[in-house]
């Protein structure tokens, strides 16, 4: 992660972040001596207390999750857990319905999040770069729908979508019996849809993110760049985007895992039945829908875990090697 | 924070040229159709039902009125809902913002060896995807009793339980933002502070902790609009409709009203309200905040 995107601190917004003035030493090394022991138990509690609690209803479920994926358990008492070994992930790969296509929608989600959206907001965060007026009556336009929970989101574009109430239908007068467009029922329609709202959302925070990013170009760039006699577009595809680049991997990060936490806008459409499945909808199915299989619901939690983690992992690791460089 | 991170407005004008103009007609003709679902959905909430029944949606209105409005707060007792919102938002943001600013107090001010570990583990865990824990989370909900501390007996169906996986889960966040804002801090302040004999305590409570106050502005606004909206954790881990707080308790009552789309919109466009007012008023923490852990999924 850029440091002029995660640590907007006083400093970093002074100083230019590649060109960093060499930070001040750590003098922490001598401070240990100067801890008296209540300092020291202060000190771990400050740090134990958060932990133990993220650590327990984060960490350790996760890894819960693990381990019941490799089980059977209708929930009721410990000892109805048994023992399966691989089947519950071999019945996931090839006998569930449901598995597949939303693996797929997953994907779909996200490559419709970073080709429509995405490039969207950029266009949006470069044209409201301008210094033009009323700037911020565009932005909140644009931004309203982020701040709006994604349940109210799928309530309001139900009144769009609606087959005999909706606008599209009245306006195309496909509202008629005989003639509707079902947009939320037909499976070959509604994930197209609900892409379309989660896409209203998404192009306003992706905005926000490259306004940011766009405040840290150095503006020296740009009228070298116009001194040197070069248009608009060529300023921006060969000085102005490059140094947005640590911008982009966290829109690239951000995107991808909004596209596997997909979930409210679709349980509030139609609960991700027919056309709609997304594996966090199959996940959440197998709590509160009728069937309780715990170890079957766990192994596509652990599937949706892994891909999570080879995101993230990486991603924070390089994000904090920078950052003990700076 | 001081910076505002995107908030030029007025302030330097250039004389109009056609490409301005331009412009200008681009961005207003998307902004109306950005705000066009809500705008439909406001249109729609004002028409009474037995209208919108008769002529449909796409017509000249004869009546606008706030009674879906108020048919609606009264009917779905929102009143309720709201409390049971509040019960879980402001104890979640005050608990997220005190933990998760010692564990970055700890990261950040002193050289142990864990930290960047520990600062790992909480960022990480921070972006996964909910669903990823639910499972586990759920049953162990179920079996944590509590009798005589929440109205169900056990932490599954309380506020409590939702106010705990909100600060375990948020804190991760909130950990990394603070723990770089505290690191950008003189370390002058601390040290001439120990070195008088001041506690660990005190440099957090007395003088680290006024010195972050803009980013537990921005950490607050955001906070309390995502745990506000929050749907996933209401919707998995309380099984009452009583006790569900106000975004989830209107998927419930939606289907109580199934039948009247303009007295929904009513209700979708109130619950949305609180969060509107939030974001106009504190615009720019909130902004500064999203920009500030852009790692934020």
């Amino acid at each position: 992660m850029s440091s002029d995107i995660t640590t907007k601190t006083p400093e970093a917004a002074a100083v230019p972040p590649p060109g960093r003035a060499p930070e001040k030493k750590r003098v922490a090394q001598g401070h240990r001596r100067l801890l008296t022991r209540r300092d020291r138990i202060t000190l771990g509690l400050m740090a134990g207390v958060p932990t133990v609690l993220h650590v327990a209803l984060v960490w350790v479920t996760a890894l819960a999750s693990i381990a019941l994926a490799f089980t059977t358990w209708d929930g009721i008492g410990f000892d109805s857990i048994k023992w399966v070994g691989l089947d519950n992930f071999k019945q996931l790969f090839t006998d569930n319905p449901q598995f597949w296509p939303a693996v797929e929608h997953n994907i779909i989600w996200f490559v419709v999040l970073i080709l429509i959206p995405t490039p969207l907001g950029l266009f949006l965060a470069v044209q409201l770069d301008k210094k033009i007026r009323f700037s911020r009556v565009y932005q909140t336009a644009f931004f309203l729908p982020v701040v709006m929970s994604l349940a109210v989101t799928g309530f309001v574009w139900q009144l769009i979508y609606n087959p005999d109430t909706g606008l599209i239908n009245s306006l195309i007068g496909a509202n008629k019996p005989g003639h509707y467009i079902d947009w939320i029922g037909d499976p070959h329609l509604n994930l197209w849809a609900i892409l379309v709202a989660a896409s209203w959302r998404h192009t306003g925070y992706m905005m926000i993110l490259y306004l940011a990013g766009l405040k840290g170009v150095d503006p020296s760039l740009r009228e070298a760049s116009s001194l040197d006699g070069a248009n608009e577009w060529q300023t921006f595809k060969n000085v102005i985007f490059p140094t947005l680049r640590p911008t982009n991997t966290v829109v690239l990060v951000v995107t991808i895992i909004e596209a596997l936490r997909a979930f409210d806008l679709v349980f509030v459409f139609n609960k991700g039945a027919q056309g709609t499945e997304l594996l966090s909808i199959l996940i959440t199915n197998n709590i509160i829908g009728e069937s309780s299989r715990i170890g079957y619901g766990s192994a596509i939690a652990v599937v949706l875990l892994v891909i999570s983690l080879a995101v993230i992992i990486p991603y924070l690791i390089a994000t904090f090697r920078k950052e003990r460089r700076a | 924070m001081s910076t505002p991170t995107v908030a030029l407005g007025a302030k330097q004008r250039t004389p109009l040229r056609p490409a301005r103009v331009l412009l200008h007609v681009f961005l207003v003709v998307t902004s109306l159709a950005w705000l066009g679902p809500l705008l439909w959905a406001v249109f729609a909430a004002l028409r009474p039902y037995s209208e919108t029944s008769n002529k449909g949606y796409v017509s000249w209105p004869d009546k606008l009125s706030f009674d879906n409005f108020t048919n609606a707060f009264k009917q779905s007792d929102m009143m309720h809902y709201f409390g049971n919102t509040l019960l879980i938002a402001v104890p979640a943001v005050l608990l997220t913002l005190l933990l998760s600013s010692m564990v970055a107090f700890y990261v950040s001010r002193f050289d142990f060896r864990l930290n960047v570990f520990l600062l790992l583990v909480f960022t990480a865990g921070n972006l996964l995807p909910q669903q990823v824990i639910i499972t586990p989370l759920y049953r162990m909900y179920l079996l944590i009793d509590l009798p005589g501390i929440t109205v169900s007996g056990k932490l599954y169906d309380s506020a409590l339980g939702l106010v705990l996986i909100h600060v375990a889960f948020q804190s991760g966040f909130c950990a990394f933002v603070l723990s770089n804002y505290m690191r950008s801090l003189p370390h002058e302040l601390t040290e001439a502070a120990l070195v008088d004999g001041a506690s660990v305590w005190r440099l957090y409570w007395q003088i680290v902790l006024p010195l972050c106050k803009p980013a537990m502005a921005a950490l607050a606004t955001l906070l309390s609009i995502w745990i506000y909206n929050d749907f996933f954790w209401a919707i998995v881990l309380i099984s009452t409709g009583e006790n569900m707080p106000i975004t989830s308790a209107l998927n419930n009552l939606s289907g109580q009203y199934f039948t009247d789309p303009n007295l929904v919109a009513a209700g979708a466009l109130l619950t949305a309200i609180p969060t509107l007012i939030v974001y106009f008023v504190l615009q720019r923490q909130f902004v500064s905040g999203l920009t500030l852990g852009a790692n934020k999924g």
